[in-house]
């Protein structure tokens, strides 16, 4: 299953490399990962989401630890929390598709960011679900670049992070349904 | 007062309690290298830089300290890879010392420039490229923090050639490291003692599996405690050997691929493992999925990243493991364990007539004879460093090690050149103790420069080459696993008695068990360094033999009567 870290490590040179190497050489499979910085001054927070089994994700979490510049590793995999993609789309639209390109983009609640004669760029914010629908329904009018940011995430309230996942869950995975934000799908 | 970045280097090992250093100078270090002369270090002039991470490993290995290694940018550096990754697989603390290039010059392939922190990224617990005099003294004590804590390892320090020729005021204080504490509460990992307990005290055939860790936390009196209260058995992995003094009645040997038969047997009849400080590596498990089938299993380790990792524990302690044990001991109940006790004791006896030991002399001199002859001849109290292949299987089974840090081997990695280098590293760390390198033909020439080292040092370090004209272990896997094509281990040697000689050292040829005892007796007689060329059986094998993946128990027996391979 995917199991979602948010590791906050020291914003110096090469950490980056140094998580990435980690998860190349443990042989786990990255499939996304953002960074940026955080509130903290010098701190930068990644958000990686990886396909692994329980075990793994704790192993992976030990190994995490173990990177001098590693300051705190959350597994916010089943805790409650708000997972975010960005995306821009290039579509290739004109006359009609145009208008019905743009009643889609009014159904999703994303944006036309940009407009040329023969292109227009949709820019959306969601979960990856939302944006992975969206997608599908753009497709059949030509999409001609795409680009993603990969997930983010954040736990919901102040409660503190539970950062033994339990042995067995049920189903688990992010509820994002009870978003109270966006999502209009 | 303002220092150089060298002299803040040399200052900082000082501090660090560092007396002695193993390197080789070159351009990108060589303001290190002038500054050195100012400070009281004991400088070990190698001939390779691989020699030189192995010796500080050999160092470390033998007293617990840390090793330090240095040597020069590109080539120099590169040539330490070998040395950091065996130090890494081990979990022996070595801090390496790097020159670069230029700070301005970094990124444009200058002379001698090479991305060495890039390079040995995977193979260090961490790293650190330096690029002004400031950071030399931070970098240098969190080298040693890091390289010392949890779970040992490398580490290395790549200073540039500006930032060891500028200077700058220390604030010592300052510099003092501060590494971020792993998480604790509620990591995977922290199963409950009270479980663990539970399981010892109601297992009816538990087994200790003794690794490398219970010298690493200075467990050893704990361990036998344990096994004491319990009356639990006890076996040992390849690193784990001294750990527990061999002579002890509790301790059964060597467990895995060359381990006794008996031992393997009692694993895979145990209804309890508790593994400490080991790490279930292939060579020690075979095939998981028959692995211990009847066993609970409780593993403890100073690095949570080994738990759950080969083999699936009912109880999981992420824990230094004298810790563990100080808590455990007062819990353990006292219980009598005659009938499993009996039961192993009596699977030694059929096994036994088959041990080459127990064997007439044929006229033949088998590597097991000359390494078993050793043991007695050295009183048992020998440091012996191997190398890798069918010698370092033979000293692990035919030398009883009794105290701790006696054997020094190469294990995870398998380094062959390893034994020469790492037995220097033992004698500048133990200089009392009597050192013995026990090494192949094979091994022996890929690192033999630094019979050199030992006569520039005029160390006392005698050689045992276990000589049989093959890449043995090798040869042996083809014989086995390959139809006897002995593609590419057959080895035409130089004669290494007259090459030792070249080098300075005594040097003997023995050719039969008759004179084992004189050579030994007259290497350990002479205060300087003595080299034996042991030539031996030449297509002899190591029994019993779990081939790599297969089940624990299907072992490839002695054959018996023994060595139907010897040829006349």
């Amino acid at each position: 299953m995917l199991h979602t870290f948010a590791i906050y490590v020291d914003n110096k040179p090469g950490v980056l490399n140094r998580v990435s190497s980690l998860f190349r050489r443990r042989a786990f499979n990255i499939e996304s990962l953002t960074v940026g910085h955080t509130e903290t001054p010098g701190v930068s927070r990644m958000t990686v989401v990886v396909d692994t089994d329980d075990y793994g994700a704790r192993r992976l979490e030990a190994h995490l630890y173990k990177l001098v510049p590693v300051q705190r590793v959350d597994n916010i995999t089943i805790a409650p929390s708000i997972a975010r993609d960005l995306a821009l789309i290039k579509v290739g639209a004109t006359g009609d598709a145009r208008t019905q390109v743009m009643q889609l983009v009014d159904v999703y609640r994303a944006r036309i960011v940009d407009v040329s004669p023969e292109s227009l760029v949709i820019e959306t914010t969601g979960t990856e679900d939302k944006i992975d629908s969206l997608l599908e329904v753009l497709r059949p009018y030509g999409v001609i670049e795409m680009v993603r940011t990969g997930r983010v995430s954040m736990v919901r309230g102040t409660l503190p992070v539970r950062r033994r996942a339990p042995a067995r869950t049920s189903g688990a995975a992010v509820d994002t349904r009870a978003d109270v934000s966006n999502c209009s799908v | 007062m303002k220092l150089t970045g060298a002299q803040i280097l040399w200052e900082a090992l000082v501090r660090e309690g560092v007396t002695d250093v193993f390197g080789y100078p070159g351009g990108a270090i060589l303001p290190a290298y002038d500054a050195m002369l100012g400070y009281p270090i004991r400088h070990i002039l190698v001939r390779h830089e691989q020699g030189a991470t192995h010796m500080a490993d050999g160092y470390a290995r033998a007293s617990g300290r840390v090793g330090v290694a240095i040597a020069t940018s590109g080539p120099g550096a590169t040539n330490m890879v070998t040395g950091i990754a065996t130090a890494m697989m081990d979990s022996s603390p070595i801090v390496c010392i790097t020159g670069q290039v230029g700070s301005k010059l970094i990124g444009s392939d200058a002379f001698q420039e090479t991305d060495i922190t890039g390079i040995t990224l995977p193979i260090t617990k961490h790293n650190y490229l330096v690029t002004h005099a400031e950071d030399v003294a931070p970098a240098v004590l969190e080298a040693f923090a890091v390289a010392r804590s949890g779970r040992p390892g490398p580490v290395l320090v790549d200073i540039t050639k500006d930032a060891q020729q500028s200077s700058c005021e220390v604030d010592w204080q300052a510099a003092v490291p501060n590494l971020t504490e792993a998480f604790d509460e509620a990591l995977p990992g922290d199963g409950d003692v009270r479980d663990a307990i539970e399981l010892i005290n109601s297992a009816e055939r538990p087994l200790i599996l003794a690794g490398h860790g219970v010298m690493q936390s200075g467990a050893e009196r704990q361990i036998v405690e344990l096994a004491e209260r319990g009356q639990i058995p006890i076996a040992v992995t390849l690193l784990g050997i001294g750990g527990v003094a061999a002579a002890h009645p509790l301790n059964l040997g060597m467990m895995g691929m060359h381990g006794e038969a008996w031992v393997n047997h009692a694993i895979q009849e145990a209804d309890l493992l508790i593994a400490l400080g080991m790490r279930f590596d292939d060579r020690v498990t075979g095939n998981l999925k028959t692995y211990a089938p009847t066993a609970r299993k409780i593993h403890v380790d100073i690095d949570r990243a080994e738990l759950n990792k080969n083999v699936r524990v009912d109880v999981a302690i992420a824990k230094d493991l004298r810790a563990a044990l100080d808590e455990w001991l007062p819990l353990v109940e006292r219980r009598d364990r005659s009938a499993w006790l009996g039961k192993i004791e009596a699977s030694k006896g059929e096994v036994a007539v088959r041990d080459i030991q127990n064997l007439p002399d044929d006229g033949h001199l088998y590597a097991a004879h000359v390494i078993n002859d050793l043991w007695h001849l050295t009183g048992g109290d020998a440091v012996v460093v191997t190398d890798v292949g069918q010698h370092q299987m033979w000293e692990a089974q035919y030398y009883k090690h009794n105290r701790p840090r006696s054997l020094i081997t190469s294990g995870g990695l398998g380094t062959m050149g390893f034994a020469l280098p790492a037995a220097i590293g033992a004698k500048i760390a133990c200089p009392e103790s009597e050192v013995w390198v026990v090494v192949g033909d094979g091994g022996f020439q890929m690192t033999m420069a630094e019979l050199a080292t030992i006569a520039q040092e005029h160390l006392d370090v005698n050689v045992a080459i276990i000589n049989n004209g093959y890449l043995g272990m090798v040869r042996q896997w083809q014989e086995f696993f390959y139809g006897k094509r002995y593609a590419a281990t057959p080895l035409v040697n130089p004669d290494f008695a007259r090459l030792a000689e070249a080098f300075g050292l005594a040097a003997t040829t023995v050719t039969t068990r008759a004179q084992v005892g004189d050579a030994v007796r007259a290497a350990r007689r002479s205060k300087h360094a003595a080299l034996i060329d042991f030539k031996v059986e030449q297509e002899d094998s190591v029994y019993p033999m779990v081939p790599a993946g297969a089940d624990l128990h299907k072992m490839i027996r002695r054959p018996s009567p023994i060595v139907e391979t010897a040829a006349d």
